[in-house]
This record gives structure tokens, C-alpha cells and sequence, in this order.
């Protein structure tokens, strides 16, 4: 195939010699590109079409898996409603918060270096260790948390026991992770030219119309970045819903997250041609959302060369 | 904009000076020990006795200090967390190994040496990094379930070897920075290809190898989904893997729960220790995230 190709003949023999070597150095990841993303995706999406439960072959079934997703399984409206619910909140919030935890990071002061790397540390805790280690903190009864808020008098939640606390429990542990993203921020903040501040100042703005017109701005396209990836991350969050839920997202059904339902439909019931079409389906909705994403970009994220003249 | 007063006065009295400062480090050390909390409470649980780990009142410090948890959690019967931990050890750097060495030559091969079809496959292998592992973990598992893999590391480790899009992105990046002329010089006296990478080019990117390597196996580490889709006899689990058994059959033990989770944790805390910069720097520079 790579005799036929034109550039291939006429080329001299120093080159031709180059081009091999550069296929040997690619060839491993040429095989990966085949075997592991070329051909799975190809068959999810076949698969997604057919009735599979490993024992037999595949069989046709045509759109039946995508009707049943849409009309007949109960358990899509709870952990779709689950997945958006811990979206919509985790990603604002821990955007906010690492947004301003940089900001505070970035302050001057003696030994900020030693308090960035203290911030670092939650987010080298396996996500199972730091779950388990939650469902301490947020034990009902004498937990921590709970001990904590009860000693001010206050109605203390039963969090991850009950149903309408266990996902605002699973928020507020995301954002103990927050600290690889806070040094995103960080950077960007340093990125931002000191001279651009001094000259605000001088024009006599004050902290928050600096923030607000130089920082916020200047910082749009690391927002941008830590938005997508949240997004994409949180869609798919699966290991913190499973050590507090189960595959059955206890209590009932409030930490079933899209993810745990794909996993549970391929792995527990073996049903490999249903978990590919929710797959296919969750795969669309990241895609198009991110998409959206980028295209609000435009109105949201500063282009430097506009405004810079 | 109307300007009042001239802002940019540095006469301010050396006091409010200070207690700016005094308020900036009271702002950092309270959210700092906040964000520590749940640390803390995780290694003193882990030396608590069980019925002291959830107390009325709040025990601060483990009072006696039961070191015997982690001895027991070593050898529990059933759940051995020694074995945990030689099997997240082995698992972790395997992986760690394939990665560097697939990504720095794909990289290599995409940055440095011209062949037709190049670009094509590089676009290919941008187009890669969007594509989330959910569309393809049911086939691969489909697989290496038809070659008789399922219930050993081989399809956690093998597929590393192969590469993957995001560092071999990150290493060809990388590998343009580096000025030519050395291999070059090194084409002229007649090496070939794989002595250049190997001698020339690789030690100049010793620092990417190294982010590349602190990251992947700190992944590797953390990484629960796969072991728990392809894994299936206890004593061969790692260690998030063999934590989550424990959880699940032994509900009440928690002083033993917290000794495995602070083992879990705790190589990696050594590992940062050790390559912090490596850490801080991968992050700043290429978005990395844990």
C-alpha cells in the first residue's frame, strides 16, 4: 500500500530510510489506534444495534435497545436526573471555589509556597480511600460532620442515608479534590501581566474592578479549560457513587449515576448490547455538550487581539 | 474613569501593614486546616480502637494509640493488605513502564521524523484525547474476555505498552522544543534512528519522562474501574480494589478501614514527597489532573 504512494518512489534513500524508522517509532500506538479505539468504537455501535448477553452471539435487534432507553427503563429518569443534578452543582461550585482558592493562593505572603502544596495533598488520596473516609466524616449518627452541627443546636442530616443528602454529600466531597484545579488557576493567574494590574491601580480601580475587568478576562481561557474537564469528568463520575451507593445507588436509587448503570447493565447483568447503546447515548451527550460549550465560548472568553490596541 | 485620590500611596503606617499580613496568613492557615481535616481524621481513626472512632464527644487525638491496626490489617484473613499493596506496587509500575516507553517513541516518531502520513495520524491521535473511555471499555473487555485474559493484569498492563494519546501529545510537544543540531550531528557520524533517541534525544527529556511517569502511575494507583471489571480472585487486588472488599463485607471494623485507607494513601505521599516538583510543574504546564 505505501509502494503506491507517489511521495514514497521519488523519495532519495536518506528519506526513505527516515520514513521507516519513524513507522517502527510510531507502530506500537498505529496498533492502539487499530485495536483499542478504531475497533471498539466501531462495535459499540454495532453492538449497541444488537441483543448480546456474552453465552450467544449477537443478535439484531435494530433501534429495540435505544426505544427501551427512552420508554421502558425505569432506572434511566433517576440516574439521568442524578448524573445532570451532580453536574449542574459540583462543576459551578467547585469552579468558584477553586477560582477563589487561587486568588487567595496567589496572595503574597511568607511560605505560600508550603500552603500550595498542603492544598495539593487531598488529590493524591485514591477516590476510594478519600470516599470511605467521608462516609466517616458524614456518619450519621456521631460522625464529625454531624457532631460538628449539632453542637450549634442545628437539625444535623443523615447525608449519604438519605436520599435527598446523599448527592449533596457526594458534591461537597468533590470539592475536596479541587486542588490540581486551583493550580491551573494559580498559573494562569501568574501568567497575567503585573504591568496591566499596576496600571489599573494607578487609574485608580479597586480590588474588584481589577478582578473584574483585568483578572477575570485575562483568565477566561483557563476558565474554559477547567470547565470542559469538569464537565466531562463529572459526566462520567462512577467510583465515588459506587462506594457510597452500590450498583444499586442506595438510598434508594439517589446515588445511581449514568456510569453505574452502564457498569451494572454490561458487568452484572451481561447485558452488552444495552450498556452499548447507554454508552453510545452518554458518549453523544458529552460531545454535544462540550460542543455548546465551545460555541458559548465565543461570547464569554477574551480574545486578546480585540481589545488589546 | 474619574480618579479621586492618588491610590498609589505607599506611606501606609507599618501596622495596618501588618495586620494585613497577620490576616492574610489567619485566611491561609484556617481553609488550609480545613481542607487537612479529613486527613487528619483518617490517620487518627486508623489508630483508634474500633467503638473509639465514632465518639461522643469528638475524640481529637487517639487516646491509646493503637498501632496493632495496621499490624492486623497486614494479614486480615481474606483481605491481606500486604498483598494489597505488592499488587498496586506491581500493577502501577508496569503500567508506569509501558507508558514511558511507548509515549517517548510515538512522540519521538511524530516530532522528529518525517514520513508520509504523518500529519493525517497525528490529527488522529488529537482526535483521540476526546474520545472518553466509555465508548470502548465494553468491546476491549469483550476481547481480551475471547483470549482468556479476564481475571489477570495482563489487559490492565498490556494496553499501556501501546501508548496513549494524551502523553504521547504531551512528548512530541516536548520533543520540538529540543534543538536539532545534536541529532543531527549525531546523523552525520552515522548513528541511526534508535541510538539518537536513545542517547541523544531521551536524556535531554528527562524531566517530561519523569511528569509523564509521576502521573501515570499515580493514575494507575487510584485506578478502580478496571480492576474491578477484570479482576475477580481477592488476594490479586490492588489495594483501592481490596479497601472497597473490605468495606463491603466488614461493616463495622473502622479503625481497621481507616489503617487500609491510610495505606492506600500513604506511597503515594511518599512518592509526592520525593517528586513534588515534578507534581506541581506537570499540572502548571499541561493541565494535568489527578
Amino acid at each position: 500500500m505505501l509502494a503506491r504512494n507517489l511521495p514514497w518512489l521519488t523519495m532519495s534513500k536518506l528519506k526513505r530510510r527516515e520514513a521507516v524508522a519513524g513507522y517502527v517509532f510510531i507502530l506500537p500506538w498505529l496498533i492502539s489506534l487499530l485495536v483499542f479505539t478504531l475497533y471498539p468504537i466501531i462495535t459499540t455501535l454495532y453492538l449497541s444495534f444488537t441483543n448480546y448477553t456474552v453465552v450467544q452471539p449477537p443478535v439484531w435487534v435494530g433501534l429495540e435497545n435505544y426505544q427501551t432507553i427512552f420508554f421502558n427503563d425505569p432506572s434511566i429518569k433517576p440516574s439521568v436526573y442524578n448524573s445532570v443534578y451532580y453536574t449542574l452543582l459540583s462543576v459551578p461550585v467547585g469552579l468558584i471555589l477553586s477560582l477563589l482558592l487561587a486568588l487567595v493562593l496567589n496572595m503574597r505572603a511568607t511560605g505560600i509556597g508550603v500552603y500550595r502544596t498542603l492544598f495539593y495533598l487531598p488529590s493524591l488520596v485514591p477516590p476510594v480511600a478519600a470516599t470511605i473516609v467521608f462516609t466517616v466524616l458524614f456518619e450519621a449518627r456521631s460522625g464529625l460532620i454531624n457532631s460538628f452541627i449539632r453542637s450549634f443546636g442545628l437539625p444535623a442530616p443523615a447525608w449519604f442515608a438519605d436520599p435527598n443528602w446523599s448527592k449533596p454529600g457526594l458534591v461537597i466531597m468533590s470539592l475536596w479534590g479541587i486542588g490540581a484545579q486551583t493550580l491551573i488557576f494559580l498559573a494562569g493567574l501568574q501568567d497575567i501581566p503585573k504591568s496591566l494590574l499596576e496600571a489599573a491601580e494607578i487609574d485608580g480601580a479597586n480590588g474588584a474592578q481589577k478582578l473584574w475587568y483585568i483578572t477575570l478576562p485575562l483568565l477566561s481561557n483557563v476558565i474554559l479549560f477547567n470547565l470542559v474537564m469538569n464537565v466531562i469528568g463529572s459526566f462520567q463520575v462512577f467510583t465515588q457513587a459506587v462506594v457510597i451507593g452500590g450498583t444499586t445507588g442506595n438510598p434508594m436509587e439517589s446515588t445511581l449515576m449514568f456510569m453505574v448503570h452502564i457498569y451494572r447493565n454490561a458487568f452484572r447483568y451481561f447485558k452488552m448490547g444495552y450498556a452499548s447503546a447507554l454508552s453510545v447515548l452518554l458518549f453523544v451527550v458529552v460531545m454535544v455538550v462540550t460542543l455548546l460549550i465551545f460555541r458559548s465560548a465565543r461570547l464569554w472568553v477574551f480574545a486578546e487581539k480585540d481589545e488589546n490596541a | 474613569m474619574q480618579i479621586n485620590e492618588v491610590p498609589y500611596s505607599d506611606n501606609s503606617p507599618s501596622l495596618s501593614k501588618q495586620i494585613a499580613s497577620v490576616a492574610r496568613h489567619l485566611i491561609l492557615i484556617g481553609v488550609t486546616l480545613l481542607f487537612l481535616l479529613p486527613f487528619y481524621w483518617m490517620i487518627i481513626s486508623a489508630l483508634k480502637p474500633n467503638e473509639m472512632v465514632f465518639s461522643d464527644p469528638v475524640q481529637w487525638f487517639p487516646n491509646p494509640i493503637r498501632w496493632e491496626n495496621f499490624a492486623e490489617a497486614f494479614n486480615y484473613p481474606g483481605f491481606p493488605f500486604l498483598r494489597f499493596l505488592w499488587n498496586s506496587t506491581f500493577y502501577s509500575t508496569l503500567v508506569t513502564v509501558g507508558t514511558v516507553i511507548s509515549c517517548a517513541a510515538v512522540g519521538y516518531g511524530f516530532a522528529s521524523l518525517r514520513f508520509p502520513g504523518r500529519n493525517f495520524l497525528f490529527t488522529l491521535t488529537v482526535a483521540n484525547l476526546m474520545i472518553p473511555g466509555v465508548v470502548t471499555f465494553i468491546p476491549i473487555f469483550l476481547l481480551f474476555k475471547s483470549l482468556g485474559m479476564l481475571g489477570s493484569y495482563t489487559p490492565l498492563i498490556l494496553p499501556s505498552f501501546f501508548g496513549n494519546a494524551f502523553f504521547i501529545f504531551m512528548m512530541r510537544q516536548f520533543f520540538l522544543t529540543m534543538p536539532s543540531e545534536l541529532a543531527d550531528a549525531a546523523r552525520v557520524d552515522g548513528a541511526n534512528e534508535f541510538v539518537i533517541f536513545w542517547r541523544v534525544m531521551l536524556p535531554l527529556v528527562q524531566p517530561a519522562l519523569i511528569v509523564m511517569a509521576v502521573f501515570t502511575f499515580l493514575w494507575t494507583w487510584h485506578d478502580f474501574f478496571g480492576p474491578l471489571v477484570y479482576l475477580n480472585d481477592q488476594s490479586s487486588y490492588p489495594l483501592s480494589l481490596g479497601l472497597f472488599a473490605f468495606r463491603n463485607r466488614r461493616t463495622t471494623e473502622w479503625g481497621l478501614l481507616m489503617a487500609g485507607a491510610t495505606l492506600t494513601t500513604l506511597p503515594l505521599m511518599v512518592l509526592f514527597f520525593f517528586a513534588q516538583r515534578y507534581f506541581i510543574e506537570g499540572i502548571k504546564v499541561t493541565g494535568l489532573k489527578v
